[in-house]
């Protein structure tokens, strides 16, 4: 984003659309990279009008609810079943999610 | 090929519990009824993507053995439901239309379906979505369209299409869906059946699968008010297992149904006038007319903060939704594809398995949030969300109610908006404010447009304002122009023409 920073009128731009699929964790090929960038930029376009509001006395409101730090008492109750639960997962190993490798090294 | 060959009204949803409670008909039949309807339309139509006819079929005989025990199954025993396929259903597949989470099965149930199975309710299979309920027309589901029972080259609306056209087809007279800036109420009123937006917080959302959780709310469709607001009243109340649940008594709507609207005041929403097509525009006018003649004061109210809406939610839910679909990275559960190392998994699993609208959204959220452009966007669309529900504060001070239409328009062509994101997600401008503001809101079917196909006419309150919202709604029901849809398409449901053989288009419309 360092290109335009702060600089939010400007069209976003292919290599914009490709570093936001890469923080997503999308890949994207050419033709997709191509359409998105141009129906992204329309519907940012459409959201001008939001953008240009000046709203510097409006609070923001995240959420319709005034309620906040919702608690329960700490009594201990079951949770999921954990064979239920693993059954689903891709890969697992002795009652763990097992995943690629994560540093560099060899497995 | 008609979607509902000499289909016949359903029987209510009351109706059928109290033959079943009373022993006069047995839960087995009326589930087998439900299960050859689907059999012999679901291709057709497409409004299941998973049947549960064995499951049904048990818990029906469950239902049945209950009765005959001299036991009470409960206020929905024996009754057929869809359920959206976003909410959680143990052991059976749940997967919110899209491939990444095709074949797995949640390890609990969604505490609505817990309460319908409670309820004495059958669950007779799991409705088709657009993906990640992202979309206003069912198209965007990996797993094909639904088609709109009333004209099969049509959309149903969307996200809860499945739903909808599985009330409107007569497979099920109830269904659940979720709303998040439309989703129940557009497909509803495309549908013509009865769609409620419940009050934020008023209906569990434990097992429901996130897309927006601040907008997000689940549900009732029916084919009447009455069936609505009895599935509003099995499913709302508080949830200990929902953090964003409302902890408070939650009205019993059923009892309020035939009070009326004699002395309220009814807003007509001029914005949601604006651009609006003539025929459905004209629906809306009898509709306030049809609220005058029933004692209400009806006047014209201007809101002109919510034609920022739509430009605010299209900011507001791809970016929640951008975090909430971060989880699906192929560890825990749902697709992978393999790679050699995490990142290069999570990235190969996430491009294979999301569809291109949930794509484009989860980079419209990312940009949304992103370092210089969260102020821009995301922040001051939060902003748009006060000023919103500021003047929504405003107008209710004034009025009781307001009144506009559901979609700007009747049921679209299938794939005539798949390629133009903007185009559909203007299908939820008069939609999305009542999301913004977690205002509650239905859809109340109100005579046809000029191509014989059903509009929908939207009713909004302020928060917890569902008591009110249903009796005004039972009143536009009973004062429905004729041709109206009564939940299932009359016998000979129409073709591939608009306006087809089956309903008959309202003399005098243009």
């Amino acid at each position: 984003m360092n290109a335009v920073e702060g600089e939010p009128a400007g069209r976003i731009t292919r290599a914009e659309v490709a570093h936001v699929a890469m923080l997503a964790r999308l890949h994207l090929e050419d033709d997709e990279l191509e359409r998105f960038t141009e129906q992204l930029a329309v519907i940012l376009d459409h959201a001008a009008d939001v953008a240009a509001l000046d709203l510097s006395g409006v609070p923001p409101m995240a959420h319709a609810l005034s309620i906040a730090n919702v608690l329960r008492a700490d009594d201990p109750r079951p949770g999921l079943d954990r064979d239920e639960v693993l059954a689903q997962a891709p890969d697992v190993e002795d009652h763990r999610f097992r995943v690629p490798r994560i540093l560099g090294e060899a497995p | 090929m008609s979607p509902v060959p000499g289909a016949t009204p359903a029987r209510s949803a009351a109706a059928l519990a109290e033959a079943v409670r009373t022993g006069a008909t047995s839960a087995v039949d009326v589930v087998d009824e439900a299960l050859a309807a689907i059999a012999g339309d679901n291709q057709e139509v497409h409004a299941f993507v998973t049947v549960l006819a064995e499951d049904a079929r048990q818990r029906a005989a469950e239902v049945d053995r209950q009765v005959a025990a001299g036991r009470d199954p409960g206020p929905l025993a024996g009754v057929p439901v869809a359920v959206k396929d976003n909410l959680c259903t143990r052991g059976v597949p749940t997967t919110c239309g899209s491939r990444i989470l095709e074949g797995w099965c949640p390890p609990y149930d969604a505490t609505v379906v817990d309460r319908l199975a409670r309820a004495g309710a059958v669950v007779v299979g799991k409705a088709n979505m657009d993906e990640f309920a992202m979309g206003s027309s069912t198209e965007t589901s990996a797993f094909g369209p639904t088609r709109n029972p009333w004209d099969t080259t049509r959309v149903p609306g969307g996200s809860s299409g499945g739903s909808a056209a599985a009330v409107a087809a007569g497979f099920v007279p109830l269904a659940l869906g979720s709303d998040t800036g439309g989703s129940i109420r557009q497909p509803a009123a495309l549908c013509g059946v009865v769609g409620l937006k419940p009050t934020y917080g008023s209906v569990s959302r434990y097992g429901l699968i996130a897309f927006a959780s601040s907008l997000d709310q689940v549900g009732p469709f029916a084919a009447s008010v009455a069936d609505a607001a009895l599935l509003f009243d099995v499913i709302g109340g508080h949830d200990p297992l929902d953090s964003t649940s409302l902890d408070r008594l939650t009205p019993r709507l059923a009892s309020v149904l035939g009070d009326g609207i004699d002395g309220l005041t009814v807003g007509v929403l001029t914005e949601h006038l604006d651009g609006v097509a003539p025929d459905v525009a004209r629906r809306v006018h009898e509709a306030a007319e049809a609220c005058a003649a029933a004692g209400a004061t009806v006047e014209e109210v201007s809101i002109p903060e919510v034609r920022f809406g739509l430009s605010a939610y299209y900011l507001i839910a791809p970016a929640e939704a951008s975090s909430n679909l971060a989880r699906y990275d192929g560890v825990r559960f749902g697709l992978r594809v393999g790679a050699d190392d995490v990142v290069a998994m999570n990235t190969a699993t996430r491009t294979a398995g999301f569809g291109a609208e949930v794509k484009r959204r989860i980079m419209l959220g990312t940009y949304a949030l992103s370092a210089g452009y969260v102020d821009a966007y995301y922040n001051q669309a939060l902003r748009v969300r006060t000023l919103i529900a500021d003047a929504f504060a405003a107008a209710y001070r004034r009025v009781d109610l307001l009144l506009g239409p559901t979609s700007p328009t009747t049921a679209f062509a299938l794939g005539s908006k798949l390629e133009d994101p903007l185009a559909m997600y203007l299908s939820d401008v008069c939609t999305i404010p009542s999301n913004l503001a977690g205002h509650p809101a239905i859809s109340v079917p109100f005579g046809t447009g000029a191509d014989g196909l059903p509009v929908g006419v939207q009713l909004m309150a302020p928060a917890l304002g569902e008591n009110t919202l249903l009796r005004a709604a039972a009143v536009l029901e009973a004062a429905a122009p004729a041709g109206a849809p009564a939940g299932a398409p009359a016998a000979g449901s129409p073709g591939s023409t608009p306006g087809g053989d089956g309903v008959e288009p309202t003399a005098g419309l243009p």
